[in-house]
């Protein structure tokens, strides 16, 4: 029975082989598969599992790691000024996953990206502990800080941008929270993350990137930028042929100044930029048409959604198919037209940039001092204006600063442009404005800073507000920081 | 490893040589320095996992170390010394095999023990599995010393059927408890249980071996040929007929998937070993694939399984299945985090598995951190154990002795096939045990006398045969005759091949 038993054992053979190619498919073919699945909470614990890389913002770590030697979880994420760089950094939670940068550069942070093999290697050959790769921001610790307590504990954002480069000098968002607070995995935790989701003011929101508002009065920068770029203008004196009140294209609603004493009839274009005359460039905007003026706010940036600097801000909006009437509102910044405080600052930076738009960036290198993985490369995202009609527009803000609206933001010593804005919003526009200043300053020394602001509704009595007392002071604040001043 | 059987195999004059050198001194060579060697590094691996372990996750050497590598290594010795006086030309391999599983099993209770401590998850179960480990080598010696001959056991045929019945039936009549997940498969006295069909797999072979051997003659030959297959005739179909309803009960009332697929395998594996008929594996598929699908389509326990094994991730989504657990999911992330080299040894988190990560799920904690490498090595042992049993099988030469061999060295490679496919998701999950490796002080006692009594046919087949003493009286032909000494293998293996 020899010639059975030498099958069976060709048999038993086959088993084990069948389970040897089994394990080569699920170790081998689909490990990472595996590894990787959503479900596999070793993910979460091997972000924690050695010291995670630093997010760095001016050479200084504005976060550590903390050894708790817990069996699931080796370390726990802590923030310095955790409230102030919320914005920028995000959160790492044990419990509640991560956002923002924490999440978009976790491959460096925990040192799992394919880039630190080669150092990984090296680490454990010379026996120094495993540690995750830094993050170097482009933030500058001064702005930040300026930003966040101009702010202070009113709701709003601030955003600000070197116009040559793109990068973001400033990311601040109040009220904001501290990512410390859930970073474990205990009752507090949980208690602390439940507050913060609860909070009717939404301080997980990041406003600065995530949050759209109608930019009134900023708008009309876009809307003088249309006029010069298509030639319906040739400079700033140029009077306009504006009746006031001018009443809408189509009904019967006029639409109305800040104040009826305001010289706003038939007043020039630089004239009306420093009253900030709704009557001169809701006109302008219907007769340019929604067409023109679109094609101008995407140059800027608006209705895209290709944007990562690397978090992904949510699209600004100008709208496509509005009638002349909701055209002349959505070329005031009211009606359909949203945005975001970056793109406003975007707006400011391309018109400081003589036209250019930089792309803005805000991790300026992976890797830590020494090994240098990757660095930013600057890039044009578009030529958004001519450099003439920058000109003229720099022209425009830097007299609304000097004349107009905007004259608490001026520095000694620096060229300031800016625009104020006071957007209505709400059913009937009954919610309390939002304040806005957009705005730019170069220095003596070649230094650039643009920055937009925009204040919520607050405390403030509503005919207080304005971008002008609110929000100017704030991005003053940040430009002087910017600029050393 | 074989050439000691190899070169008796294929050069007769050698081996006749060979033979007559050993009478000549009374000193007959044998393989026991051989495997006293491998034993030491069948020691030597367990220990050094020990360190790694105790290295990885306290950052010093385990206090436990020198208690657990003398006990392990008494255990050991005293297998040998047993070996050496009680059955000296037993094949070598086959107890350093066991004793490397059995100690990278207890090695690796005790890693999940120690994180199981620091998740105050579940009870340690190291010791105990060591105490087993005590008792399955106490086994091994029993069976080794008081097993005087395996043809011995030729004589229990009928009584090793009505006892592995018994062994069988016993569970059903056991309450289930909530954390079996609707297997009964013990026998509970207080905290105290035993899983019998361990046991009965033994000694159900041996039922197997013994029917088969008188029988085998019948069922090859008296048979009505039918569409080109041959037939059984009625009478003799009717233990076949038994043991297949017997494999079915246990389905229904045991909702035991594993045991009898275990079961009917090794019953059509000896059939076709004992009639070299190949009309009985088409025979035997056929009944037990008709049995299995009938089961399968009325038994919510066993469609559950197969569910899970089609879509092991479904426990894991919004609205999980009932009765579904996480385990599978699991372990497949375990192996696919181990990768190819392991996460290295206390540093996986194999411990996710929770629920029986010590017994049924072993294999996941030792693919996730020895790595596909660790798991191939694992089935490569496995696979030798196998090998050299059936290499016994082929040496043997009393018909019973090859039917009992070959019969518990394919019930053993079937029952890694089936809990190994089952964990990695080759097939369906069934509830069998890891051999050796898994905690479970039945399984371990159990497969310690499989390797004794495999070791003592191995003993006998291949023992230069002198003394007449040695030869149980048995009706056989010239060409089993003890006398005729090494050369049988290769008559029979000429007369068949």
């Amino acid at each position: 029975m020899n010639k059975p038993i030498r099958r069976v054992s060709i048999f038993c053979l086959v088993l084990i082989l069948a389970l040897m190619l089994r394990v080569n498919w699920v170790q081998g073919v689909q490990a990472s598969a595996w590894a990787n699945n959503p479900h596999n909470d070793r993910t979460k614990y091997d972000r924690y599992a050695y010291p995670r890389g630093n997010i760095i913002a001016g050479g200084q770590a504005v976060t550590r790691s903390d050894f708790v030697n817990g069996l699931r979880y080796k370390y726990k994420r802590s923030w310095v000024d955790g409230p102030m760089y919320a914005p920028v950094t995000g959160y790492s939670s044990q419990t509640y996953d991560a956002s923002q940068l924490e999440k978009l550069e976790d491959g460096i942070l925990s040192g799992a990206d394919s880039r630190l093999f080669f150092r990984n290697t090296l680490d454990m050959l010379t026996g120094k502990p495993k540690q995750g790769g830094d993050v170097v921001t482009t933030i500058d610790p001064k702005v930040q800080k300026a930003g966040f307590e101009g702010l202070g504990d009113k709701k709003g954002a601030a955003v600000a941008l070197d116009p040559r480069t793109g990068a973001i000098l400033g990311l601040v968002s109040t009220p904001s929270y501290d990512p410390g607070t859930f970073s474990g995995g205990t009752k507090d935790d949980e208690n602390a993350w439940k507050a913060l989701n609860d909070d009717p003011n939404k301080p997980l929101l990041n406003r600065a990137l995530r949050e759209t508002y109608p930019p009134g009065s900023t708008f009309k920068l876009v809307t003088a930028a249309t006029a010069f770029e298509n030639g319906k203008y040739q400079k700033p004196t140029d009077a306009t042929d504006t009746p006031n009140p001018y009443v809408l294209p189509g009904t019967s609603t006029a639409l109305r100044n800040a104040s009826a004493t305001e010289p706003c009839e038939n007043a020039t274009v630089q004239v009306a930029m420093d009253y900030s005359c709704n009557t001169v460039f809701g006109k302008m905007g219907a007769e340019l048409g929604g067409d023109k003026l679109r094609a101008q706010a995407e140059k800027f940036g608006f209705n895209s959604d290709q944007l990562r600097i690397p978090i992904a801000p949510t699209p600004s909006y100008f709208p496509k198919d509005s009638k002349p009437d909701g055209t002349a509102m959505d070329a005031i910044g009211q009606h359909d037209t949203r945005a975001t405080p970056l793109q406003m600052a975007m707006v400011a930076a391309a018109i400081a940039n003589n036209g250019s738009l930089m792309e803005p960036y805000l991790v300026a290198q992976e890797g830590s001092a020494g090994n240098v993985i990757s660095t930013h490369t600057e890039h044009q995202l578009s030529q958004a204006v001519s450099p003439a009609t920058a000109q003229k527009l720099q022209q425009l803000m830097e007299s609304v600063v000097q004349n107009g609206t905007g004259t608490k933001a001026k520095i000694p010593g620096a060229t300031v442009g800016g625009k104020t804005g006071t957007a209505q919003h709400g059913q009937d526009n009954a919610g309390l404005p939002f304040a806005w200043f957009v705005s730019y300053a170069k220095g003596q020394d070649g230094k650039q800073v643009a920055v937009a602001v925009v204040v919520e509704d607050g405390d403030s009595e509503r005919n207080e507000i304005s971008g002008g007392s609110l929000a100017a002071p704030i991005a003053k604040a940040m430009m002087q920081a910017a600029l050393g001043k | 490893m074989s050439t000691f059987d190899v070169s008796r195999g294929s050069t007769p004059t050698t081996g006749r040589r060979r033979a007559v050198g050993r009478s000549a001194t009374g000193d007959a060579p044998n393989r026991r320095n051989t495997e006293l060697l491998m034993l030491a590094f069948a020691l030597a691996i367990p220990m050094l996992a020990y360190a790694n372990v105790g290295l990885a996750m306290d950052g010093s050497l385990p206090v436990g170390m020198l208690k657990f590598g003398l006990g392990m290594a008494v255990l050991a010795l005293a297998a040998h010394l047993a070996v050496r006086r009680f059955a000296p030309y037993a094949d070598p391999l086959l107890l350093p095999l066991a004793t490397l599983l059995n100690g990278l099993g207890v090695v690796m209770i005790w890693r999940l023990d120690k994180a199981g401590k620091l998740l105050r998850l579940n009870f340690p179960a190291a010791g105990n599995q060591l105490m087993w480990s005590g008792l399955g080598v106490a086994m091994f010696i029993g069976v080794v010393i008081l097993l005087k001959d395996h043809r011995i056991l030729q004589r229990y045929t009928y009584i090793s059927m009505v006892v592995a019945l018994v062994l069988l039936a016993a569970p059903a009549f056991f309450p289930s408890r909530p954390e079996d997940y609707g297997a009964k498969i013990w026998i509970r006295f207080g905290s105290f249980s035993i899983q019998p069909g361990e046991f009965a797999k033994i000694i159900l072979t041996v039922f197997f071996a013994g029917f088969l051997m008188v029988k085998k003659d019948a069922l090859a030959l008296a048979s009505r040929k039918f569409m080109g297959l041959y037939l059984p005739r009625g009478r003799d179909l009717g233990p076949i007929v038994v043991v297949w309803l017997l494999s079915i009960l246990i389905l229904v009332f045991e909702t035991d998937l594993g045991t009898s697929f275990l079961f009917f395998g090794l019953f059509v594996v000896m059939l076709y070993v004992a009639t070299e008929r190949t009309s009985w594996i088409v025979f035997g598929l056929t009944m037990s694939l008709g049995g299995a699908a009938v089961v399968a389509s009325a038994e919510p326990h066993v469609k559950t399984r197969i569910n899970a094994w089609l879509d092991p991730m479904a426990a894991f989504g919004p609205k999980p299945p009932s009765q579904s657990s996480e385990q599978i999911g699991q372990t497949l992330m375990s192996l696919g985090s181990g990768g190819t080299i392991g996460t290295g040894l206390g540093q996986g988190r194999s411990w996710l598995i929770q629920f029986a990560a010590k017994s049924d799920f072993i294999l996941g904690s030792f693919g996730e951190e020895l790595g596909l490498t660790g798991l191939m090595a694992l089935f490569m042992v496995y696979g030798l154990v196998v090998q050299r049993g059936l290499r016994t099988s082929l040496a043997a030469r009393d018909p019973f002795g090859k039917l009992l061999a070959v019969g518990l060295s394919s019930a053993f490679a079937l029952q890694v096939f089936v809990v190994a496919g089952g964990v990695t998701g080759l097939i369906p999950l069934t509830g069998m045990t890891m051999p050796f490796l898994a905690q479970g002080g039945s399984s371990v006692v159990a497969n310690w006398a499989l390797i004794a009594i495999l070791m003592k046919i191995s003993d006998t087949a291949r023992r230069p045969a002198v003394e007449p003493a040695a030869a149980i009286p048995e009706p056989a032909g010239p060409g089993r005759l003890p006398a005729t000494g090494p050369g049988a293998p290769d008559e029979s293996r000429g007369a068949t091949s």
